[in-house]
């Protein structure tokens, strides 16, 4: 399948072959080049200024998408990441660690994919086994501990549908997650950067503020699960996409996201270092307003937000 | 995550079955585990338990009858949410539908009450309306329920029966996990009692929240109980389940219930249960 934005790929690329050839051959191509530009950014305008619900959940699987170690890396001075659950295994789908974010110590848990077919097999896709909720909830006791605020970064097509995981306590190990979540007295804020899928990424996922970059998507089942369940037929996918409102704007209005970090534009992957700027100052605004709330407050925001979804 | 929602082969005769015992007409019910076909008084004398052991599904408020004392119960109004919050196809036709099948509002029934004298605030699923799926409604009705009860420091149960979240309301329903969680986290912290009993089905978000996070999780036997749906878990790791994968008697075989409790034991295990948690029994120090 091509890309919703194929047009605009190929117009970028015409531009920095065009650049390239101005360059090598010392040749002056400025007025092409300028007219070429205009209409890339009317494309984009036209394209990405009226992005169907389908659309971002493409550029939300985009295999070059930036993942939860992208942003760490470009986000904090310091990493350091901490391993397994204290009971026999150590999920690569989920990780976690201590890292310093302006000067500021803060406990950073996320969902992670890999880049390339082994990585994605070692990772399990970023489809977390119950282990991989335990250790994210160690580390989360351990931030309590020692008064951290806590990141989390969503970005799974869900908790991992296997024999093991269900003889291991999948649902108990999500649900205690919740449970805990809901009570911890240190501030935390949830980034959806991917798919954000279903209880697997509740998971990790009960905070104060719910961020979800622009084009990321979060969902109670895939569009194309929906599709197969409600009409019978996974290729109404689209439609279902739209109908179930998994967009970040969708989710703003509902009242279940808390902010919409905005994307580079035609994707995260695109430019990830500005994009990783992005989230960053987001970040930084949002928990200054955090760390001024006592603990009593932040339980009763937190308590605020969840009591009045749905009513 | 599909497969949440898909009734699993083995007891795909609930809904009809269901159907059959509540209209007049369901002078005779039949086993889908024995075949046995029998009176339906009998079979509801028996609290709708065949000879084989199979426990056929109940109704909110037969559940209510079965384990509280007569005349002790007060049923709590739902709270109002948005009925529809998605603007979804369909859907307010299908739970008006519902509605007029099974004579609820919504998928869940909450009250007050006495078990053998001792006070339990509960809420009873019913499998009958849109399959037990959670969406605001539910999880509005379990945060007040539970408030109430950690208000008036009271224990709380809730027999979970659900396919999972109510797909109509996308995001809401998943939600609804959080906030249940949340007001049973800090019903918990005020030292209060919660008691899960799992009957058929317990699946996908509601097993992945206050179906799992009893102080006791105890099961109805032979009731589904899982994560993910059995043939999405066998597309995955291709390879057949065994029969039994995600029953009760499975699940307390992995360490993942405190017990399986039949249907006939069920009033005298809570009475137990809140005997030793009430007033006065509960001291480290003598
Ligand atoms: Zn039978």
């Amino acid at each position: 399948m091509q890309p919703f934005d194929q047009p605009v790929i190929a117009l970028r690329e015409k531009i920095l072959e065009l650049h390239d050839m101005a360059e090598t051959q010392g040749l002056d191509f400025k007025e092409e080049l300028n007219l070429l530009e205009e209409r890339l950014r009317r494309l984009e305008l036209d394209i990405y200024g009226n992005m169907k619900a389908w659309n971002r959940v493409q550029l939300a699987r985009h295999p070059e998408r930036p993942t939860t170690l992208d942003y760490v890396r470009l986000i904090c001075d310091d990493f350091i990441e901490l391993h397994g659950d204290r009971h026999g295994y150590d999920d690569a789908a989920i990780v976690g660690g201590i890292a310093m974010l302006n000067g500021q110590a803060v406990t950073i848990i996320g969902h992670q994919r890999g880049k390339d077919t082994k990585e994605n097999i070692r990772r399990n896709f970023g489809m977390p086994h119950p282990e991989g909720y335990r250790k994210a909830l160690r580390l989360m006791q351990q931030a309590v501990k020692f008064n951290r605020p806590i990141i989390t970064f969503i970005d799974t097509k869900g908790a991992y549908p296997g024999r093991a995981a269900e003889e291991r306590g999948q649902s108990e190990a999500i649900a205690k997650n919740l449970f805990e979540m809901a009570g911890m007295p240190v501030p935390i804020i949830s980034i959806v950067i991917g798919e954000g899928g279903s209880g697997g990424a509740l998971g990790i996922g009960v905070c104060d503020q719910l961020l979800m970059l622009e084009n990321s998507t979060y969902s109670v089942i895939s569009p194309e699960g929906a599709a197969a369940l409600l009409w019978k037929d996974a290729s109404l996918a689209e439609k279902a996409a739209e109908s179930m409102q998994i967009t970040a704007p969708d989710l703003l209005r509902l009242g279940i996201a808390d902010g919409i970090i905005p994307e580079v534009i035609g994707g995260a992957h695109l430019d990830v270092s500005l994009q990783a700027d992005k989230v960053k100052s987001v970040l930084e605004q949002k928990l200054a307003q955090l760390t001024r709330l006592t603990p009593e407050q932040l339980i009763e925001k937190r308590t605020e937000k969840y009591h009045q979804i749905g009513t | 995550m599909q497969a949440f929602f898909r009734k699993p082969k083995k007891f795909v005769t609930l809904t009809s079955k269901e159907q059959r015992v509540d209209v007049p007409v369901g002078l005779m019910t039949k086993c889908p585990k024995c075949k046995l076909i029998q009176y339906t008084k009998q079979l509801e004398a028996n609290l709708k338990v065949c000879v084989c052991g199979y426990h056929h599904p109940l109704t909110a408020t037969e559940r209510f009858e079965q384990v509280f004392d007569a005349g002790t119960i007060t049923y709590f109004d739902l709270p109002a949410v948005k009925a529809d919050p998605l603007d979804f196809q369909d859907y307010p036709e299908k739970l008006k539908g519902d509605q007029v099948r099974t004579g609820l509002k919504e998928a869940i029934v909450c009250g007050v009450g006495q078990v053998n004298g001792y006070p339990l605030v509960a809420c009873v699923m019913d499998a009958r309306f849109r399959m037990g799926s959670m969406g605001a409604a539910v999880g509005a009705a379990i945060a007040e329920a539970i408030r109430y009860a950690t208000k008036e420091r009271l224990p709380v149960t809730i027999f979970s029966a659900s396919g999972g979240a109510r797909m109509q309301e996308g995001m809401v329903s998943l939600m609804q996990m959080a906030k249940s969680s949340l007001f049973l986290k800090q019903h918990s912290d005020a030292g209060l009692l919660y008691v899960s009993c799992m009957t058929h089905p317990t699946t996908g978000g509601v097993s992945a929240s206050f179906a799992m996070l009893g102080d006791f999780n105890i099961a109805e036997p032979g009731a589904l109980i899982g994560f993910a749906g059995r043939r999405i878990i066998e597309q995955t790791i291709r390879e057949k389940l065994p029969e039994d994968f995600q029953t009760s008697e499975f699940l307390l075989q992995a360490g993942q219930l405190d017990d399986v409790v039949s249907r006939h034991d069920l009033k005298t295990y809570y009475t137990r249960i809140l005997m030793m948690h009430s007033e006065g029994t509960n001291h480290a120090t003598i």
